[in-house]
């Protein structure tokens, strides 16, 4: 059950993330995003991390996207120019990627081997309290040196946003 | 009669594999996209692939520390895509354009 559960994700996830690759406009690019972000948020759910499965469909589909999906409308583009790629890019660039997937599958078959299996429930310290215990404990300087960086990131944006070049 | 182990439970090297592919289409797309938001939006493709990655780890070692890193690159995410996204507001405001080929100032 948990490897149907994880196979039928897993295929959303990729389907997506080809679908992302291959769409020339914009927007149909950012709604594969999310549909990535989704199921790999259900993916972390099977791994036990309920915390982060949560963060994941807030900050990463609900506030970042929100923001690439606004972004993409205000400028309003629509698709992107064809352009002519060179012959051998065209005919060797999928077989190698295919091939460059396939080597990295075998080498982590080869280091990893399969016996151990992953089952839901069995990791249980993925809750918010364990990660709020370890995050204001053991990683509070990372913690508040990040509430620097979006201080940053927040006066950079406006900066940046405000400002006539000419 | 003992089950097959995907019945059991989803064999370890499933979840980096997926991590992988993942992080192999975010990269074709950085590499192959010329609309400045979509190379933008691989690149958040890639860190995505890169936690699942450190959640799975996390898993294997029964930790929740690559819980937190996870969520640290969630934020940082967030940082970026502010900047990143308002430095593309800036580039569209002076040349009217998203393709990545036509912005080459600092070519040459």
């Amino acid at each position: 059950m948990d490897a149907v559960l994880f196979l039928v994700f897993a295929a959303i996830a990729v389907v997506c993330a080809v679908n992302l690759v291959i769409q020339t406009h914009p927007i149909a690019s950012a709604l594969s995003l999310i549909g990535v972000m989704g199921s790999l948020a259900f993916v972390y759910l099977q791994l036990g991390g309920q915390f982060i499965a949560a963060a994941q469909l807030v900050v990463y589909a609900g506030a970042i996207m929100v923001l690439f999906v606004f972004v993409i409308m205000l400028l309003n583009e629509g698709k992107e120019r064809k352009v002519k790629m060179r012959l051998w890019v065209r005919w060797a660039g999928l077989p190698l990627l295919a091939l460059f997937i396939a080597l990295m599958a075998f080498i982590v078959q080869r280091v990893l081997p399969a016996q151990q299996s992953v089952k839901f429930g069995a990791f249980t310290s993925g809750d918010a309290q364990s990660i709020g215990t370890k995050l204001f404990t053991a990683y509070l300087l990372p913690f508040e040196v990040t509430s620097v960086l979006i201080l940053i990131a927040i006066v950079g944006a406006i900066v940046l946003a405000r400002k006539e070049i000419d | 009669m003992p089950f097959p182990f995907w019945i059991t439970g989803v064999p370890f090297s499933w979840y980096l594999i997926l991590s992988a592919v993942l992080f192999t289409l975010g990269v074709a797309g950085f590499l192959f996209r010329r609309n400045i938001i979509t190379v933008f939006m691989s690149i958040e493709l890639m860190l995505n692939a890169v936690n699942l990655s450190f959640v799975a780890f996390s898993y294997k070692l029964g930790q929740n520390d690559g819980h937190i890193f996870s969520f640290f690159v969630m934020v940082v995410a967030a940082a970026e895509a502010a900047v990143g996204l308002a430095i593309i507001l800036t580039v569209f405001k002076n040349r009217q354009t998203l393709e990545i080929d036509e912005v080459s100032s600092l070519k040459n």
